[in-house]
């Protein structure tokens, strides 16, 4: 991958006292073996010896751990929550790994070789030369069903999943259209329910045949599980309630793009608002190549700034 | 009764709990479209016999077959879990004592009766919603409480709910633990009627549990007698209930005549 | 001018430094130390310790000063550093019978060989604020007296006296050679066997056993418990090395140990007995080793064939959220943005709300 002034050259002093990832090697294959039996079984939960990470449980331990067992000096690094570069965990998790193993960092999507994901998948497209790393809360799609583990893990093994679909009636029943908005439950290639994290329901198009490898990373429930390049992953539905995607009337107010999921920014106590891409990097990018939306330059711009503001400190005060 | 082969064929089951023999070297035939009612007081071995019938209990000793529509008959505990509990929600049914048991009780009465479509791939709402509607109206249920949960049930609503759910599928098989126990005469006998009329209307073959001989008598073709685990006289509903040769047999039907 | 929430990594890095300063507090006064922790609040170095999994009074004592006191955090610190040590090998399994007992008492007998010796407890103080302990002097060097007699070197376990007369379960010694359980290396399993049960109960937390202990007493899978012994002391520790092929002494750990006799009717394949219920930690952690002993026999009741309608008794509710570490991150990380999730429900509840006002005006009409 190409190297670019973009990309952040890591925190010069690394943490001495660890390992590099700092995960210790046996640890690290452990997980590379576990991944690839994910890979193998596309969409089946692969239990795993986690480990206690720096990091709280919940926090992305899962989506780190995947990630420090796949890292290598080369790879440069793209951290997001939410869609955005400079969320506080994001933030958080990408000063680990400068930290800790020393690699490049980046916002810029296509610059990356791993991005490390909660809750969004990029709106950029990535390529087979990419592995995308999602942080994974529950990776049980059946556990709000059927609490039991035992259970839970005999209904994936027969693959019985009338339950799920039972769910989905009672939507349609009570609401009039399925009621999920995120986390909305897949199969994997035709064999496999598996749930795709709380992304948006918006982004669960993507991951049908997405040529990067995406893998999945469960810290507190130990389960890892994968969707090998250009695998099928298809929404459930009914024949005659089709699955669909959230739409907005507007479009972004910063970029003006029209087919991105958009974070609504309360404006004042009065009711005003305005919506901008949740992906913080797409957004800034279609702005550098002259795109605009509906608020005036000069208000986007001071949006940006404060937006932008800590972020490029910190990176100055590095450079000095 | 027909000479082709039987839909279900049992022999020499039996089942312990420790020490305690449950039920002991049972053996019978069950033709399609026949009903066989077993009797006896609690205790007597009844509800294990019937788990051990219906592959949710495996048998200590003895084979229980089934005719199975691509196979025939097959020893059931040979085959595979997951096999065994395709059956389970196909061409069987398990109508439970208590509908807590047999019902989702958190999820509408439509879904209740669709689910069983579902697990086998339906996906079409309309028509999954439109047979459920239609097996509500079979088991005489009020359409407009399809959207409701059985939580919100009588007693008797939510037990011709189970039998919706059950029949959904079209099974060969039914299987029931004292259907109408826990109702009130008035209700029972509401949905022993009812019973009665589906299983002649569908040609269902069934087996049902019940320690009220009342209820033997309106469903039940054959009947066999249980005691301690072991079946002590069998014979055609009439036969055994109207010239009981078991002194047992002749206990049980007399304490009914006293009632 | 709206302030952006996303917060970079300066607001992160003041963050810490904040905490710093906190965390000292006001400066006027001495620092404290390491190891005025260690020796001045023992009890809670040993819970942490305990939970922590982690056998290190000093580590334990740092992790307690980090984290301002908060146990769980510092159990969460402790548990960090552990899982980055590399493992030389297994240690024997202790001997607690040949413990060098400080404490160590029955509820079952009233005498029994070594007798009953109360050791350190504040189990018969009266809880009154001791006003001299706030004393500006502080209580100088309080002493005990020396006992007569030195505590009897052969003091038996009450279980193993119940085991002559063969009236409490054997503890079988199944697989003696084989691997323990190590939920640190690998994922819990179910049906969870009792090596993987009990470690997940040691570093569990205090306050959720008790409480499920509490609740098989109060009726919610009442299994009739005698404290059939509480021992507190020091242990050697025993390790074979490779490479001289005999056990020798690597160092002696404290631990409490609490054996629960309970009452069992029996069963179609075990005659009516006392079954055990087993509690061990570092250090000195009597209640935690009281509760998980309750509910370390409540846990058996799938063993022992007794219907299991209690939280106590059903091991996937209970092993799966015992760990402190575990529930803290996962109660907390609701502290993360998840404004793309609310957004959806967002968009959702609006669609939901229109369809809904939408019939209503059509029943109107």
């Amino acid at each position: 991958m190409q190297k670019s002034e973009n990309q952040i050259p890591a925190a010069p002093e690394t943490d001495e006292g660890y390992n590099f990832a700092y995960l210790d090697e046996q640890t690290k294959r452990m997980i590379r073996r576990c991944i690839l039996k994910a890979v193998a079984v596309p969409g089946y939960q692969v239990p795993f010896g986690g480990r206690e990470m720096p990091l709280p449980y919940g926090w992305g331990t899962g989506g780190m751990q995947v990630t420090a067992s796949i890292i290598g000096l080369d790879d440069t690094l793209k951290v997001i929550d939410q869609g955005a570069d400079d969320t506080t965990n994001a933030v958080n998790i990408r000063r680990f790994f400068a930290r800790t193993a020393a690699v490049d960092t980046t916002e810029v999507t296509d610059e990356a070789s791993i991005v490390q994901t909660r809750h969004r998948v990029p709106e950029d497209p990535m390529t087979e030369d990419q592995i995308l790393v999602y942080q994974v809360p529950q990776p049980e799609p059946l556990r709000s069903l059927e609490p039991r583990e035992i259970e839970c893990r005999k209904m994936h093994a027969y693959k019985e999943y009338g339950l799920m679909q039972v769910s989905l009636y009672e939507d349609i029943a009570r609401f009039g259209e399925i009621a999920t908005s995120y986390s909305y439950p897949v199969m994997v290639n035709d064999r496999y329910l598996m749930s795709p994290t709380p992304i948006p329901k918006f982004d669960n198009p993507k991951m049908d045949g997405f040529p990067a490898l995406q893998l999945f990373g469960a810290g507190r429930e130990k389960r890892i599980y994968a969707i090998p390049p250009y695998t099928k992953v298809k929404s459930l539905d009914f024949d005659d309630h089709p699955f669909q995607i959230q739409q907005w009337e507007q479009n972004c107010a910063l970029c003006g793009a029209e087919e991105t999921f958009l974070d609504e920014v309360i404006l004042d106590d009065r009711g005003g608002k305005m919506y901008v891409c949740s992906d913080s990097h797409f957004c800034a990018r279609r702005r550098e190549e002259g795109h605009s939306g509906s608020l005036p330059d000069s208000a986007a711009a001071a949006y940006a700034a404060a937006v932008g503001a800590q972020e490029q400190a910190v990176r100055g005060e590095r450079e000095q | 009764m027909n000479s082709a082969s039987p839909l279900l064929r049992v022999n020499n089951l039996s089942h312990a709990f420790g020490n305690l023999l449950a039920c002991s070297d049972i053996s019978f035939e069950l033709h399609s479209g026949e009903v066989l009612g077993v009797v006896g007081e609690s205790g007597s071995g009844k509800t294990t016999l019937l788990n051990c019938l219906s592959a949710r209990l495996m048998p200590t000793n003895g084979i229980v077959e089934y005719d199975l529509r691509d196979r025939g008959l097959t020893d059931i505990y040979a085959l595979s879990e997951p096999e065994r509990r395709f059956l389970l929600r196909t061409d069987w049914g398990v109508v439970m004592q208590n509908p807590r048991d047999g019902l989702r009780m958190g999820v509408s009465a439509g879904g209740n009766v669709g689910e069983r479509l579902m697990a086998v791939g339906a996906r079409h709402y309309g028509e999954i919603r439109g047979e459920a509607e239609s097996w509500l109206s079979k088991v005489e249920m009020d359409l407009g409480r399809i959207d409701d949960a059985p939580k919100h049930f009588s007693g008797g609503m939510q037990q011709r709910l189970q039998i919706a759910r059950n029949l959904v599928t079209k099974p060969r098989l039914i299987f029931m633990d004292e259907p109408t126990g826990g109702l009130d005469v008035s209700v029972q006998a509401r949905l022993l009627d009812l019973l009665r009329g589906l299983v002649r209307e569908l040609k269902l073959s069934a087996i049902i549990v019940t320690h009220d001989l009342a209820v033997a008598r309106l469903l039940a073709d054959r009947l066999m007698v249980m005691k301690d685990g072991k079946v002590v006289e069998t014979g055609l509903t009439d036969q055994v209930l109207d010239d009981p040769h078991h002194p047992y047999t002749q206990l049980l039907v007399s304490s009914v005549l006293q009632v | 001018m709206y302030v952006a929430v996303k917060g970079g990594e300066e607001a992160i890095l003041n963050a810490h430094k904040l905490i710093a300063e906190e965390r000292r507090g006001d400066t006027v006064l001495p620092e404290l130390s390491l190891d005025q922790i260690k020796e001045q609040m023992q009890l809670a170095v040993d819970r942490v310790m305990t939970e922590g999994s982690l056998y290190d009074r000093d580590l334990a004592a740092l992790a307690i000063k980090q984290a301002q006191g908060d146990l769980v955090e510092a159990i969460f610190l402790l548990r960090a550093y552990r899982t980055t040590l590399a493992r030389f090998g297994e240690t024997q399994p202790i001997d607690t019978a040949k413990m060098a007992v400080r404490r160590r008492i029955s509820a079952a007998y009233k005498d029994l060989p070594g007798g009953q010796v109360l050791g350190p407890s504040y189990d018969y103080t009266h809880r009154l604020l001791d006003f001299a302990l706030a004393a500006e002097e502080g209580v100088g060097a309080p002493q005990a007296t020396v006992a007569k007699e030195a505590v009897d070197e052969d003091m038996p376990r009450v279980t193993d006296i119940l085991n002559h007369e063969g009236l409490i379960e054997e503890e079988i010694a199944c697989d003696d050679d084989g691997p323990v359980a190590d939920l640190t290396r690998d994922p819990m399993e179910f049906p969870a066997d009792r090596d993987m049960r009990l470690q997940n109960l040691a570093r569990g937390d205090e306050g959720f056993l008790l409480a499920l202990g509490y609740s098989t007493q109060r009726g919610y899978g009442r299994n009739h418990p005698f404290a059939g012994e509480i021992r507190l002391g020091e242990v050697a520790v025993e390790f074979v090395p490779e490479e001289l092929g005999f056990a020798i002494e690597i160092g002696e750990v404290t631990v409490t140990e609490c054996q629960m006799i309970n009452q069992f009717a029996g069963s179609a394949e075990r005659p009516p007995q006392f079954t055990r219920g087993y509690g061990l930690a570092f250090g000195h952690c009597e209640r935690k080793t009281m509760a998980m002993a309750l509910v370390d026999r409540a846990l058996r009741a799938r063993e022992l064939d007794e219907s299991i309608e209690y939280p106590a008794q059903d091991e996937e509710f209970v092993l799966y959220h015992s760990d402190n570490v575990e529930a803290s991150g996962f109660v907390q990380h609701l502290k993360l943005p998840h404004y793309v999730d609310f957004q959806s429900e967002l968009q959702l509840i609006r669609s939901l709300r229109r369809r809904h006002d939408e019939d209503h005006l059509e029943a109107a009409e």
